[in-house]
């Protein structure tokens, strides 16, 4: 009998689960970033945002291999309730938070119960149709949300009753910085859950898993309610740092630009979605403030080059380069 | 009443007709190479954007211009599978979608370089112009026109995939590509002239529609969802499936718009959705 | 009686239009039973465990599972009953370890599997229940290296581990030694040998090789039914099986 060693078991386990140093990295820089950048905190605070929004797809699509095109849904819905909530004079972040979570969350079950039956095409299609319903619902209920105007007149009470929004987004910085830290933390014991395991076999190989016993449409539901929860978070977190919500916030263009970000960073080790949401959002800034037909442009050109290249986008790119130097990464 | 409702059910059937020939050719590659193309509604865009330079800048005439268009989209489509899409052959639904939203997003930035936001439309031939009396109801002739064309290509496509051996050949691929490959046809060249005639229908129909629609750098986006739309309805690789799927989601979109236009897009979103989920492979799909 | 068995089928019925897969499938298994399944290509015998797993519905008949009736129950829920299956064709997660997967399912059965808060490098009993396991099949050190690395026979050897790691009281093996090389078809020989009495074994199988080895009972379908059932040496001698694999090798 050929056994494994314990040690050799757990240090498997152990070894998944550690901190990469790209993930160590990243989070000082952008913790240093309060100090370091000083000027741009509005844009880093929505670049760490995207960064929740797209580690939230990659929970879906990384790991269950769930592809959505139609994601934004569940951030606009978190955006607005935070929104409606704050206008309508309960406008306590903490409070709005949470209540766009659990809406988020909600309807992301529903969400589940439709798409559970559905792969490929035929799934795409379905995201898509759930993300353009909620655009056209958003857009036409002016009264509550402003159409395409916009959401305004939100009034944010300070958090905790103490710390005031202020408009050089120090304290919205500090505030997003702590909920996505705390959430990525959480998103990190997940993947590396039982629950994390069975969603990695759900992309593996679909036909295995209830061969397990594992109920596939229970994972997912809860999976996609986890997700469309944080991404609900994240929609709130910026309603709440930029007190207004524009309609685009549901749209076609940011469910394609959080994939963009996504396989930018690179799919399935959650940090992927941060790098690639902080690069896109601060090289868009950049660059399609410009021109915006330069941005357009290079940005599909980007895109076809990661996919072709099948490299797995710039976490892909540097773990070959480790591996290239004789690291264990995996 | 009833004047306005033939007049609106012409309408959508014109309009519908219009959809399938742009997205007859996507419901082919899809249920043929299993490739998902988005970027097919921006070859519909080249298409129409041919039509128009050579109308406004050389005039040309608009029958020419529309065969011209057609050639022109079917060797760029021609090129693009040859050299990108050829590659994903086979691979992640995904990858596929992202490779050619990527494409999408390079035509849309190339088209707004070279010929600007600003919509293009070209002046539809005194022929084609006004409209015709029968009796109580009249019809604008260019959506009789649309009509026709569309009856006549789609006669030709069923007379095509039924009594050709190409056609033949597709339907075998369709339905099983390694027996079909076994059985020693070149699987390679027939997707790549499918693709071909795809993109020429595609082309077609992005000519036609700039008289109907307008044009601008954003046509290929815009039609993208209903394309997508129609093609999944009616059941990937279906051509029946297709144009039974553009001729519906047309008159539903064109009747909505007139009756509740409250309701925008709202009702057609709903019907696609609660459709995918009763039939999730389509009306026609295997 | 069918308190005795542990599985059972009655009047299984499948068609697809006018073609009949299953037919009045009447098939008995009882408990610690060694009982192969063979017959010709298409006789329905994939076709027969389809229906015995829910992977497909039957269009008429009862399913009972130690006496009750599992009909209408999905896939996973027999599973978790006991009633476990191994894929014919390798059906495994190329890029997780044996490790991984055998964790995977025994922490389905310790119900851990909607747990997102419990880290799996402390679940040590899911880890080491996974290593004892993976180990009397000698997985070794192989069991830490992802799956596609490992050579068609260990993958094998992985497709019964995991259908044992959930604990089964029926164990369906689909042509448990096809695609394995020469070589390494001892260890599959040596695993089946291995498994543990009280479990009732149904497996196809087309190594004739290996179904006189193990088999106790024989059932042969042809065309959608079940045309024989005995011992191996009353299958051996019979004229109609001999017929129906004429052209066939092996020792029938």
């Amino acid at each position: 009998m050929a056994v494994l060693a314990a040690e050799d078991a757990t240090r498997l386990f152990v070894a998944r689960s550690r901190w990469r140093w790209e993930e160590i990295v990243f989070w000082l820089v952008a913790a240093s970033s309060y100090f370091l950048f000083p000027g741009h905190l509005v844009l880093i605070t929505q670049a760490l945002i995207a960064g929740l929004f797209s580690m939230s797809l990659d929970i879906l699509l990384g790991y269950a291999g769930i592809a959505s095109m139609g994601h934004a849904a569940f951030f606009g819905l978190g955006a607005y309730t935070a929104g409606i909530l704050a206008k309508m004079g309960y406008g306590d972040p903490i409070l709005d938070l949470l209540a766009a979570a659990v809406l988020a969350g909600g309807f992301g079950a529903l969400c589940s119960l439709l798409v559970a039956r559905l792969h490929g095409i035929g799934m795409l299609m379905v995201t898509l149709g759930i993300g353009l319903s909620c655009y056209e619902l958003a857009n036409r209920w002016r009264d509550m949300t402003g159409g395409d105007d916009g959401l305004q007149g939100m009034v944010v009470k300070p958090i905790f009753g103490i710390f005031a929004f202020d408009f050089d987004g120090h304290v919205a910085f500090i505030y997003s910085f702590v909920v996505i830290f705390i959430l990525y933390l959480f998103a990190r014991r997940l993947v590396n859950s039982p629950f994390g395991l069975a969603l990695l076999g759900i992309r593996e190989n679909l036909r295995r898993v209830p061969a397990l016993g594992i109920g596939v449409r229970a994972q997912l539901m809860l999976a996609f309610t986890i997700a469309a929860s944080i991404a609900g978070v994240a929609g709130a977190l910026l309603a709440e740092s930029t007190q207004f919500i524009a309609l685009e916030v549901l749209g076609f263009d940011r469910s394609i630009s959080v994939l963009i970000m996504l396989v930018l960073g690179g799919i399935g080790n959650l940090v992927g979605g941060m790098i690639g949401a902080m690069v896109f959002t601060v090289a868009r800034d950049e660059l399609a403030a410009l021109d915006p037909v330069y941005w357009n442009f290079w940005m599909g050109l980007i895109l076809c080059a990661i996919v072709l290249s099948g490299s797995g986008g710039i976490v892909g790119l540097l773990r070959r380069i480790e591996r290239r130097f004789g690291g264990t990464a995996r | 009443m009833v004047v306005s409702l033939v007049n609106v059910l012409v309408n959508g059937a014109a309009y519908g007709m219009l959809l399938f020939l742009m997205a007859g050719g996507l419901s082919v590659t899809m249920g043929l190479m299993g490739f998902a193309n988005l970027a097919h509604g921006s070859l519909a865009m080249l298409g129409g954007y041919v039509l128009a330079t050579l109308m406004n800048h050389y005039d040309v005439s608009f029958l020419p211009a529309l065969l011209a268009a057609t050639i022109a989209t079917a060797f760029a489509g021609a090129i693009v599978e040859r050299t990108v899409f050829r590659r994903l052959y086979g691979g992640a639904e995904l990858d596929q979608v992202l490779l050619t939203i990527g494409v999408v997003s390079m035509t849309v930035a190339a088209a707004t370089y070279v010929w600007g936001t600003n919509p293009t439309s070209v002046k539809i031939p005194a022929w084609l112009d006004g409209r015709l009396q029968f009796g109580n109801f009249d019809f604008g002739v260019y959506r009789l026109f649309l009509l026709i064309v569309g009856g006549a290509l789609t006669a030709g496509l069923f007379f095509g995939i039924d009594r050709t051996n190409f056609g033949a050949k597709i339907r075998a691929a369709v339905d099983n590509r390694r027996m079909t490959v076994s059985c020693g046809i070149d699987v390679k060249r027939l997707f790549a002239l499918a693709f071909a005639i795809g993109s020429a229908l595609a082309g077609l129909g992005g000519g036609l529609a700039v008289g109907l629609v307008g044009l601008d750098p954003t046509f290929g986006v815009k039609y993208l969802v209903f394309l997508l739309m129609v093609v999944v309805v009616g059941g990937l690789g279906s051509i029946r499936g297709t144009l039974v799927a553009a001729i519906a989601l047309g008159i539903c979109d064109v009747t909505g718009k007139y009756y509740v236009p409250d309701a925008g897009a709202f009702i057609l979103y709903a019907v696609v959705v609660v459709m995918l989920l009763w039939r999730p492979r389509g009306l026609f799909g295997r | 009686m069918s308190e005795q068995l542990a599985l059972e089928t009655r009047g299984l019925n499948r068609s697809f239009g006018a073609l009949r897969v299953a037919q009045d499938i009447a098939f008995r298994l009882p408990r610690g039973a060694r009982h192969a399944l063979i017959g010709p290509n298409g006789a329905g015998k994939t076709t027969l465990i389809n229906l015995l797993t829910g992977a497909l519905p039957p269009s008429s008949g009862t399913v009972l599972l130690e006496g009750h009736d599992i009909t209408a129950m999905p896939a996973e829920a027999r599973v978790r009953r006991g009633l476990v299956r191994t894929f014919q064709v390798n059906t495994l997660f190329p890029h997780l370890s044996p490790l991984e997967a055998t964790a995977l399912a025994i922490a389905r059965r310790h119900g851990l599997c909607l747990n997102p808060l419990r880290a799996l490098k402390h679940c040590s009993a899911v880890i080491s229940e996974a290593r004892d396991l993976l180990g009397r099949f000698d997985f070794g050190a192989d069991a830490a290296r992802p799956t596609r690395e490992l050579p068609y026979g260990r993958q094998r050897l992985l497709e019964i581990a995991l259908a044992l790691a959930a604990e089964p009281k029926v164990l369906l093996l689909d042509e448990p030694a096809a695609g394995v090389p020469e070589g390494e078809s001892d260890e599959i020989f040596a695993a089946l040998s291995l498994l543990p009495r009280d479990i009732a074994v149904l497996f196809i199988e087309h190594d004739m090789d290996v179904v006189f080895r193990f088999a106790e009972r024989i059932t042969v379908m042809n065309a959608g039914q079940i045309l024989r059932e005995g011992t191996p040496d009353e299958i051996a001698d019979d004229a109609e099986v001999r017929e129906v694999y004429l052209g066939e090798d092996g020792d029938v």
